[in-house]
């Protein structure tokens, strides 16, 4: 039971519930940025209704998940200082810099023009308004650079140097933080990964609808929109993790071995399936393997060595000197298989769906559907898919909505639970890098606030995102047709030094603009 | 001057920010009790802020992120050591911002009502907290010769930082008032005018109290200065309000805002956290710093990105110019807005 009684113990589950949970509304609120901007675009340049209803859905479900994205990362920026005060002191001047970069540019960003985004329809002309959209979306994308240049740092110190007499980690390049390969691979792996979530959220959603045969013009160009979306960025994702896997057999060949529970060095090495072992003892009882894929997924070939875990461990053991170096293995050898399971069952969802709700021309006639028609699953070019495997395909498509978030999940815990016992690979302890200041009792209270009100927030948010997500879009109104044309909206009152000194209730009529024009006391299109 | 001072500066001049913004939409979010009468007149206040309070928002983070970058130390002593209360700052932004987004997104009295509770609590609180966090800062805490905060919660509660936080609380709740003056129109407006009045007077004594308790404790010339600055800017600030001069009015209570931020800012330099178990224990911009590499880099960052951040800020309020009023509030059931509130009701 010593571990439950570490000082790092209580910290590393604080940050892990609440760096999971934000992550749940991170990758849906980079790609629903993208895809809304997109759906704007299409609204702006073909005046087509449907694409302006599918902005506003896909806008209003893109903004309740935001909102929590949002305040759920303040407590990032602080839990550093505040949990981990002897990590700061020891990274801050490496590890900082991202992270100011990420606020002055990307928050300050994103943050801005989404206010003026919601509450712009009525105030901005119609190209600006979607130029905001895209500013927010570009600021999601610069913030999960620079965070991820700061995180990709943590697996795989460089462009630093070790400070004698400061005892802590100095930068000396900050370009190589920047551009090193882990974090450009890393990037290229979560934002595709996002976008793979973000479409089989709008799938998931779309095909709710649809089965209904409820809004069904904005909703099948939706199903298309988050079909192409979830297979393209499948793939990518797949191609990056691939590549992000052959970077982490070199850089931190333990997390492989232990994604793999490999207890020894193997060549060639075998892909595990399913394995049942004992840790103590350091290796597998029950093991089902694809012989040499280990070796293809590390190097490329079809032979070559991969290092195993009790040989990592003494090398490790030789460099750092005595310890422990293994990380929880289980959790590591799950967490990866989770990962890519749920992963790839939407992508293989998507796959499906894609083909079975192809275009026109590659159906005969009878399975053709019209745009306000609901698409008929067409599984060859003159049949199509039976009732039953429709009805299926249909409820699977909404019931895994929501997978590839848990594979995102999946993929944190596997990623930064694999790096342990280092909180910087090779460079820092977790157990080093806690707050000695601060009180268990301290971090029981936090932790358990944070708990408490998190799980209070996510039944808020699944309801409310539930309720309007059943409501469907909403239908164009007389305003949407009728974009302000210049910026501020229509002529009233306004702000400014010179106030009228006796104003009173009705002072505003005396206004030069506004007594010619009713749009004055017009309600905003937008409030709170 | 070197770099470490140039980022004790944009440091300053972050928090200066924050507290002029975010001021005053604490401070709106403190009036929603005091002076709106109903539920439109809640929501005209909630909107006067509505699309720029996350903007705002952000001035924070953008100083807890420099303050991580450019003085590691300071970073990590004060968010390690006035832990609890960072906390408790912590959970209410996270639920006033949640309000502030949710609370129209369901017609039902107890959840518009509850969200309602929140944005007055989640305002008034992170107000008086930062007043008490700072005026602790400048006063000096027990900080131990590893830098670490050696005192207790209780410590940080002491009488001269509780005055410090009401200070705080009834400066941006004026702040707020006068923001609503200039953004309003309507009977909301002249209320708004008229408690200014009371919370501008009521501000002026207990920023005289505590500003001069600061000054006599602690003060030199230039603090001088500044005390005098924020004194006499608020006094005017009430002057122009009580001429309905409001947007003077508002301009002025900004300098005080900003003359106050100096006030802790002047007092501190060249400490960041003064210790008062041994001055040489304190964190300075010399022991507290990052390398001159990293602020370097830092400079260029923040020397090209934060005149934009003010450009564009400036012409998002520029943008929501108009003086809003209850008749510009959409009067749909559930408050989600006009244009979505038609396929809300049929669904229901």
């Amino acid at each position: 039971m010593d571990l439950a009684l570490a000082p790092e113990t209580l910290a590393r589950w604080q940050f892990g519930i609440t760096t999971v949970y934000h992550f749940l509304f991170v990758p849906l609120t980079i790609s629903l940025a993208a895809l809304t901007a997109g759906l704007q675009t299409a609204w702006v340049r073909t005046g087509k209704e449907k694409y302006l209803q599918a902005t506003k859905f896909w806008g209003k479900l893109f903004l309740i998940n935001i909102a929590m994205g949002v305040v759920t990362g303040i407590v990032q920026e602080f839990q550093f200082g505040m949990n981990w005060s002897d990590y700061s002191r020891f990274v801050g001047d490496v590890f900082g810099a991202p992270l100011a970069f990420e606020a002055l540019i990307a928050f300050f960003f994103e943050s801005t023009f989404i206010g003026l985004w919601i509450f712009g329809w009525d105030r901005l002309p119609q190209k600006i308004h979607l130029a905001c959209i895209w500013t927010v979306a570009v600021g999601t994308v610069l913030s999960s650079y620079f965070i991820l240049a700061a995180n990709s740092w943590m697996q795989h110190p460089v462009g630093y140097h070790l400070n004698e007499e400061t005892g802590r980690a100095e930068l000396n390049d900050f370009l190589a933080v920047l551009t090193q390969e882990t974090t450009l691979v890393v990037v290229f792996h979560t934002l595709t990964a996002a976008f793979l979530a973000g479409g089989a959220f709008m799938a998931g959603i779309s095909a709710y609808h649809l089965r209904r045969g409820k809004h069904v013009t904005a909703m099948r160009t939706s199903l298309r929109l988050g079909l192409v979306t979830l297979v393209a960025a499948g793939a990518f994702t797949a191609v990056s993790g691939d590549q992000l896997s052959k970077v982490m057999f070199e850089q931190q060949p333990m997390k492989m071995a232990a994604a793999e529970a490999l207890w020894e060095s193997e060549a060639p090495a075998p892909f595990s399936l399913f394995a049942y072992g004992d840790v103590e003892k350091g290796h597998n009882t029950v093991a089902v393997q694809i012989p040499r894929l280990l070796s293809v997924l590390a190097n490329g070939d079809l032979s070559s060595e991969v290092p195993g875990i009790n040989d990592v461990n003494a090398a490790e053991q030789e460099k750092f000197g005595p310890g422990d170096y293994r990380p929880n293995i289980p959790v590591a050898y799950w967490s990866f298989r989770w990962m890519i399971g749920f992963g790839m069952t939407s992508v293989t969802l998507g796959a499906a769906g894609l083909w079975l709700t192809r275009r026109k021309v590659w159906l005969a006639s009878a399975l053709r559907t019209e745009e306000t028609e609901v698409p008929r699953l067409a599984l060859t070019k003159h049949r199509a898919l039976g009732p039953a495997l429709s009805r299926w395909y249909w409820r699977l498509t909404v019931l895994t909505l929501g997978f590839p978030l848990i594979a995102s999940s999946w993929g944190w815990i596997f990623t930064e639970m694999g790096r342990q016992p280092w909180v910087v690979y090779g460079v820092l302890r977790t157990r080093d890098a806690v707050s000695p200041g601060v009180s268990q009792a301290e971090v029981l209270i936090s932790m358990s606030v944070f708990t408490l009100l998190y799980a209070i927030l996510a039944v808020v948010e699944v309801r409310l995102l539930a309720k309007y997500v059943k409501a469907g879009p909403p239908e164009v109104t007389e305003a949407d047709r009728r974009p302000p044309t210049r910026v501020g909206g229509p002529p009233g009152p306004r702000v400014g030094l010179g106030a009228d000194p006796d104003a009173d209730p009705n002072a505003e009529s005396d206004d030069s603009n506004a007594d010619s024009d009713d749009d004055a006391d017009r309600p905003m299109a937008f409030s709170y | 001057m070197e770099l470490h001072d140039v980022w004790f500066v944009l440091i300053a001049v972050l928090w200066t920010g924050y507290f002029f913004l975010e001021g005053f939409d604490f401070g709106v979010g403190v009036l929603t009790k005091l002076l709106a009468r109903d539920r439109p007149e809640r929501r005209v206040l909630i909107n006067t802020i509505g699309p720029v309070w996350d903007g705002n928002e952000v001035w924070l983070l953008s100083a807890g992120g420099a303050t991580f970058a450019a003085f590691p130390e300071w970073y990590a002593t004060l968010f390690s050591g006035f832990y609890l209360p960072l906390l408790l700052v912590l959970v209410c932004l996270i639920v006033r911002g949640v309000a502030f987004e949710y609370r129209a997104k369901r017609p039902e009295e107890r959840w518009q009502r509850n969200w309602e509770h929140a944005i007055f609590w989640c305002s008034l609180l992170p107000a008086f907290l930062w007043g008490v966090a700072f005026a602790n800062i400048v006063r000096g805490v027990k900080i131990d010769k590893e830098m670490e905060y050696a005192g207790s919660l209780l410590d940080l509660l002491n009488p001269y930082a509780l005055l410090g936080g009401l200070v705080m609380l009834s400066l941006f709740t004026f702040h707020g008032a006068v923001f609503t003056a200039l953004k309003t129109v309507g009977d909301i407006r002249i209320r708004a005018r008229r408690l200014a009045t009371v919370l501008g007077c009521a501000t002026a004594l207990l920023a005289l109290a505590f500003l001069g308790w600061t000054q006599a404790d602690q003060g030199d010339g230039t603090s001088l200065v500044a005390v005098c600055v924020a004194l006499l800017a608020l006094l005017a600030a009430v002057g122009a309000n009580l001429r309905a001069r409001e947007g003077w009015s508002f301009a002025l209570s900004g300098v005080t805002v900003v003359a106050l931020t100096a006030t802790f800012f002047l007092l501190l330099f060249p400490n960041v956290m003064p210790s008062t178990l041994d001055p040489a224990w304190s964190l300075t911009v010399t022991n507290a710093s990052s390398t001159p590499y990293t602020l370097e880099i830092m400079t260029w960052c923040a020397g090209i990105a934060a005149p934009l951040v003010v450009l564009y800020q400036s012409w998002t309020y520029w943008v929501f110019r108009k003086r809003i009023g209850t008749q510009h509030i959409a009067d749909a059931p559930h408050g989600a807005g006009a244009s979505d509130a038609a396929p809300l009701v049929e669904s229901h």
